[in-house]
């Protein structure tokens, strides 16, 4: 077991390096950097000696592939370095950030969890009774929902209904739990919403596959009990490709804290990025984006082995 | 009430499995009353059963056999209530069970009795069990739901219920899961699983005809000798039937939803009294006589169960159809205990109507010793690496498919290349299709090594029939496009007159009308697919044709129709067929010589009538023994010897001779080196050394 | 013994050949949602392409007299803060995302179907190169991607529509439709009738475009209107970030962008017909997309 982990760490390996090539030396096919923008952006007339050495002092001069290997080198003492619009550490502009996104992607995860696995498996069991039709209505409307539409109507309906906004300051939940929360139930809702749309379809599917099977009709030729046969031959099937798309998802929401932050106006990193791209600071893009990349990675590595843990097929070798 | 049962069973727990007599007659446990099944789908009403009536003694064996949609499944499941909901719905009928009608009980009721007093084991052994439960999880499952044992009493119990359907190692296969076992140890896990609360009736659905023909004979004697030894009536539902005459006692006969013929083994199969039942066992191939000429074929197609033609359900396709058959004949008795629904089974039965086909010449003389060599095959090898597991760092081992093949084919000549699965033969015919790399060795036809750039020629005359008549055929052309591409391609015809013309003439050759010619595959049904892949092969104008399983995917009656159609092509055109197949009496018919593989090597390769006469390798001796044969008198005179063992896995092949492991004959040196194919009469070769030249 | 005789008892049935209407008539009736789908992406797009025809204002003229007006029988979804009428700038606003939804979807797709073909095709090194990148690719969220691209690109208007823009909504699309496109393609190679057209000595060219492709065209159509959808979501996020289309342009996210809390108090309206709009988009393609599955899924039709 131990060296079947090990193994596959090793394998992510080749698999961030890939995405750290890919996208730093996408961001810098088209010439033209952040510094011009920073420095000249309000038609202030600039030097070229002050432009380069700003560009000496974030390592710009450099040849590319220095570049690349530099970061890299960095990235491993977790020095990725300076971002290109603040000139500050981008560890340290994002580990502010961190918690907040961090906590709102996992409330998001378990909302939708807690909502989607029961609902998904009830539908399928109940094909085409009033509560499989509201699960469809509910996914496909999940799905065609904009996540920063959703935020508003919520903040518009908790206007409407209490008169009452969620508050701005972000408060650490060790500090203060209540307010922490009432701050970020919210944006974990809507980013949660989608994730659930997409795991009840899956769900659904899944139990509706696996009650097809042969080994659940030779269960009921065994005489078990209908709540037995689905929950112990028909719930651990079906959780196999539940699974998979819980673990995808959840590296996915990152995409949807990009808007919903903007919405409850979060200072979480998401909208830290939104920021980076429009300032084209290609240095703190790159580190985001590899941060999502090595959360993707690493979920998908949780699911693994989780599929491994559960599926006797699996075998670690 | 269970008690006395599990005692008993205890006692005769023996690993030795002595079959003990015929049963004595006994009371009906089991007793169907006019049971109708409908399935209620968007497109409309199938009737899949129709007043469908018969009973099961304690003990008894009956078959129940029919070709694919003729409803013996669903007569299955709806004696279970297990009829897939909410389509699947019993709409008239009774089921008497000890005096109880099953129908009519609550599903809780009915759920008691399920697994306790009657089983079932169903046909796909590899999708039968749940792959993320153990072994042991699910064989105490039925133990403790319904004999309320604790943990302990079961797994003993269960270890007892291994060991009687002769798994070894029986604790060690409680904690192993399902992909850990072979198919045949698959089945003889379910059957463990049906056995387990000493039911008194088997239900068994096509439980071996996912099974290679020596693992199908080891399941179906378990079976039987259980069926024997506990008294238990067993429900055999199959098509094969080769299968009845081995092992009924009691045969119904199903067709387009309605029981044709009920009656012991011997009347159904000496003196058939219906139509349908003639030309089911006219129309296979026999091992037991030599080959006769053409197989006599039920002509057309069962009727669509959504719109049932008035009158006799096969009076459409009988040979013997007279007025009267526009009425339903009813299923009465014909003699004592032998029922038929026909209005002319009196005269069957006497013999008055001369039903049973008379031999026809026979077209096929063995083909001539001394026709020009077409095909050479030389020391054929394909190996392939498998990955042993996921991920790249797992290691690779290699599978040798197919290892060290030589054989050749004469003009007009047809070599049948016969094996269970994985023994290579299908990878031969892809590796002559050139459709695969291979290894090692060559591919010689018409002197052009087919592997050569310029043989391209050669490679056109070399034409193929797959087995599957789904995915054979483009599903996005009609069937002129497919017959009429390679007319275009080759320019074999100068314009789209001629070519239309051609394509017409190629569906006549096959026995397609005319109008077919706009169809598209999903519109046909398996028969007709199968006749345009012919159509589409000979229109490239082949010499050779590679049949890779042709009619293995077919219903009995239909097969009877495309051997019949390649043999006339073969006569006609002149054609040299490689024909792979599993099924020996097939090749038999169609074979001039046939060569019997195992495990990517040829094991004997003679002259057919040498060949079935004179078998002398063990494991083709074994392979014959194994076939049941559709007359239940020769069966009763058989000692069938069964094949000890699993196939071995293609990766971990045994050292020396492929075989030893499961050979009888077996000795030390058979596993020391690989024996060579050897000449031991004129033109019949043998790979085993215990073999003596005669 | 005549190989025509089994069949010539049987009399020719007469059989119409499914024509386009026909088949959009079956699709309607076995498909009510997806037809339901389909007509209101078309009745949008008309809507769009009438826009100038059919909108009661300019979409772009500020009138300060009429800022943050309800909706009335003048401005029948209310006007935003600076006096713009909101149902002209919804009709305009159909044009923008139904183009870029169209075409985007369209390049996305079909690069990435083109790149499973060949993946699956060729096989080797070069299937395992191209899907080392796609995996690299699928594993960001498409939004990210999307600003990945916008980044590194900025602006390029061309006749009016940001090209850019286009391309960094398609270019997150193509890994996601060239895995899908690649694996149908991989069961189809391995089905018996290409093997079928190989031993008849056909050319790579006509097996791929012959046999393959049009088996292909199903996959291909369902992703297709399924990224439509996610490409009419996709750019509405990114000009609600700011990064796509931009002002004055009239675009649905762009609506919502910006938009303070002041706002939600007093021009509730200015908030919830934008994204009704953007809502109904995408459910309508996302319906048609599924509808379509279960239409021309091989597997309902088989047998």
């Amino acid at each position: 077991m131990l060296t079947y982990v090990a193994k596959r760490l090793l394998m992510t390996i080749p698999t961030l390096l890939g995405a750290a090539v890919l996208i730093f030396f996408m961001l810098r096919v088209v010439p033209g950097d952040v510094i011009e923008v920073k420095l000249r952006g309000d038609g202030a007339s600039v030097t070229q000696d002050v432009i380069d050495a700003e560009r000496r002092r974030l390592g710009l001069d450099k040849p590319l592939p220095e570049q690349f290997t530099s970061w890299i080198a960095g990235l491993t003492r977790l020095d990725p370095g300076l971002s290109m619009w603040t000139g500050k550490p981008v560890v340290d502009e994002m580990s502010v950030r961190l918690p907040l996104s961090i906590q709102v992607a996992v409330m998001g995860a378990l909302i939708a969890t807690l909502i989607a696995v029961p609902m998904g498996t009830l539908s399928a069991l109940y094909r085409d009774s009033p509560i499989d039709y509201l699960l469809r209505i509910f996914s496909l409307v999940g799905l065609a929902v904009p996540a920063f539409w959703f935020g508003m109507v919520m903040i518009l309906l908790l206007l409407w209904l209490f008169n009452w906004l969620p508050p701005v300051i972000y408060t650490p939940f060790h500090v203060d739990p209540i307010a922490n929360l009432s701050q970020l139930i919210w944006p974990a809702l809507v980013v949660g919403i989608r994730y659930a749309a997409v795991v009840a379809r899956m769900v659904r599917s899944s139990v509706i596959e696996v009650m097809k099977e042969d080994y659940i009709r030779t269960a009921r030729a065994k005489g078990l009990a209908e709540k037995v046969i689905i929950i112990r031959h028909a719930m651990k099937n079906a959780m196999l490709p539940a699974i998979t798309v819980i673990g995808l998802e959840f590296a996915f929401l990152m995409g949807g804290l990009v808007v919903t932050e903007q919405v409850f106006n979060l200072n979480g990193i998401g909208q830290l990025f939104v920021q980076a791209v429009a300032h084209r600071d290609f240095v703190l893009v790159q580190n985001i984006v590899m941060f999502i990349a090595a959360v993707f990675v690493f979920t998908n590595l949780a699911v693994d082995l989780l599929y491994a843990a559960i599926d006797p097929r699996i075998r670690y070798r | 009430m269970i008690a006395p049962n599990t005692l008993r069973m205890e006692k005769s727990a023996s690993p030795g499995l002595v079959p003990v007599g015929p049963p004595s007659p006994g009371r009906a446990l089991l007793t169907v009353n006019d049971l109708h099944v409908h399935f209620v789908q968007a497109g409309g009403v199938t009737r899949a059963v129709e007043g469908v009536s018969f009973s099961v003694r304690q003990g008894q064996i009956l078959a129940l056999v029919g070709e694919s949609g003729c409803g013996k499944s669903a007569t299955a499941l709806a004696l279970m209530r297990l009829l897939a909901r909410p389509a699947g719905r019993v709409v008239k009928g009774e089921v008497l069970f000890d005096g109880v009608d099953l129908l009519k009980l609550s599903e809780a009721e009915m759920r008691e009795r399920r697994g306790r007093d009657i089983s079932m084991i169903f046909q796909e052994p590899m999708t039968s069990l749940n792959p993320v439960l153990s072994i042991g999880e699910q064989l105490m499952e039925p133990l403790i739901a319904h004999l309320g044992m604790n943990k302990q009493a079961a797994r003993a119990r269960s270890i007892d219920l291994l060991t009687m359907v002769g798994l070894t190692d029986p604790e060690r296969r409680l904690e192993q899961y399902p992909h850990h076992l072979s198919g045949g140890m698959r089945q003889r896990v379910m059957i463990a699983m049906g056995l387990a609360c000493n039911p008194k009736l088997i239900i068994a659905d096509e439980p071996t005809t996912a099974l290679d023909v020596t693992i199908q004979a080891q399941i179906l004697e378990l079976m039987r000798d259980l069926s024997r030894r506990l008294n238990i009536a067993l429900i055999i539902i199959t098509h094969n039937l080769g299968i009845v005459a081995r092992y009924a006692d009691s045969v119904n006969v199903m067709y387009a939803a309605r029981l044709v013929e009920r009656g012991d083994a011997d009347a159904i199969f000496a003196r058939s009294s219906h139509p349908y039942t003639v030309g089911l066992i006219d129309s296979i191939p026999r091992l037991d006589r030599p080959r006769q000429g053409r197989l006599s074929t039920i002509e057309g197609m069962p009727p669509d169960l959504m719109a049932l033609p008035a009158g006799c359900r096969f009076a459409p396709r009988c040979p013997h159809r007279v007025d009267k058959c526009d009425h339903d004949p009813s299923l009465v008795a014909v003699e004592p205990g032998h029922l038929s629904a026909c209005w002319r089974a009196g005269e069957l039965v006497t013999g008055a109507l001369q039903a049973r086909a008379t031999a026809t010449d026979a077209l096929l003389s063995i083909g001539p010793a001394t026709a020009p060599v077409r095909v050479t095959v030389q020391e054929l090898k394909r190996h392939f690496k498998v990955s042993a597991g996921r991920g790249w760092f797992s290691g690779a081992a290699t599978v040798k498919a197919v290892d060290g093949v030589s054989f050749d084919i004469r003009q007009g000549e047809t070599l049948g290349l016969v094996g269970e699965s994985g023994c290579g033969k299908s990878t031969i015919g892809r590796a002559i299709l050139n459709l695969d790399a291979v290894t090692a060795g060559s591919i010689i036809i018409d002197g052009q090594n087919i592997a050569d750039k310029r043989a391209r020629e050669v490679r056109r005359r070399t034409q193929v029939i797959f087995q599957d008549p789904f995915s054979s055929l483009n599903p996005r052309m009609s069937v002129s496009e497919i017959i009429g591409e390679p007319l275009a391609v080759y320019k074999f015809e100068p314009d789209a007159q001629r070519i239309e013309a051609r394509v017409q003439e190629l569906l006549g050759q096959v026995g397609l009308m005319p109008y077919m010619a706009e169809r598209y595959p999903h519109e046909l049904s398996g028969g007709q697919r199968q006749r345009v892949g012919i159509a589409r092969a000979l229109a490239l104008k082949p010499s050779i044709i590679v049949c890779d399983e042709p009619v293995s995917a077919l219903d009995v009656s239909i097969q009877g129709q495309i051997i019949n159609l390649l043999d006339e092509l073969q006569q006609r055109l002149g054609l040299t067929y490689l024909f792979i197949a599993h099924d020996l009496a097939v090749v038999r018919h169609i074979s001039h010589r046939v060569a019997v593989m195992y495990l990517g090597r040829i094991m004997e390769l003679a002259d057919r009538d040498e060949l079935y006469r004179n078998p002398r390798h063990p494991y083709t001796q074994l392979l014959l023994d194994a076939a049941p044969v559709p007359d239940p008198v020769i069966e009763r005179g058989r000692r069938p010897r069964v094949a000890k063992g699993e196939l071995p896995s293609p990766i971990n092949q045994p050292k020396g001779c492929v075989f030893s492991t499961r050979c009888p004959m077996a000795t030390v040196e058979c596993s020391q080196a690989v024996p060579a194919l050897r000449q031991i009469a004129d033109g019949h070769y043998v790979a085993c050394i215990k073999v003596e030249p005669c | 013994m005549k190989l025509g005789a089994i069949t010539t008892s049987v009399s020719v049935p007469s059989r119409a050949r499914p024509t386009g209407w026909r088949k959009m008539m079956q699709f309607a009736t076995t498909q009510p949602l997806g037809a339901a789908g389909l007509v209101t992406a078309l009745v949008m797009a008309i809507a769009g392409a009438l826009a100038p025809l059919i909108a009661p204002y300019n979409p772009v003229a500020i009138s300060f007299s009429d800022m943050l007006a309800p909706p009335s029988w003048e401005h029948p979804l209310g006007t935003d803060n600076f006096g713009r009428d909101i149902l002209s700038r919804i009709l305009y606003g159909a044009r923008t995302a139904i183009v870029m939804g169209l075409v985007s979807a369209l390049i996305g797709s079909t690069l990435g179907a083109i790149i499973g073909v060949v993946s699956a095709y060729f096989g080797g090194v070069v299937d395992l190169l191209i899907q080392r990148v796609v995996d690299i690719f699928l594993s960001l969220p498409i939004i990210v991607l999307a600003l990945v691209v916008v980044a590194m690109l900025g602006r390029n208007l061309v006749l009016g529509f940001d090209f850019n823009l286009i391309l960094a909504i398609s270019i997150p699309i193509v890994p996601q439709v060239a895995r899908v496109v690649r694996s149908s393609a991989l069961s189809i190679r391995e089905m018996a009738y290409v093997d079928a057209a190989r031993v008849a000595g056909y050319s790579t060219r006509r097996i791929i475009f012959r046999h393959m492709a049009p088996n292909l065209m199903a996959p291909y159509l369902i992703m297709l209107t399924a990224f439509i959808a996610q490409a009419i979501l996709l750019e509405a996020s990114l000009s609600f970030l700011g990064l796509g289309v931009t002002e004055p342009s009239p675009a649905w996210g762009l609506m919502l962008a910006g938009n303070a809390v002041d706002f939600y108090r007093q021009a509730p309206w200015m908030i919830i017909f934008p994204g009704l709009a953007i809502s109904l988009a995408v459910f309508s393609f996302n319906l048609l997309g599924d509808s379509l599955r279960d239409w021309l899924d091989p597997k309902a039709r088989l047998r």
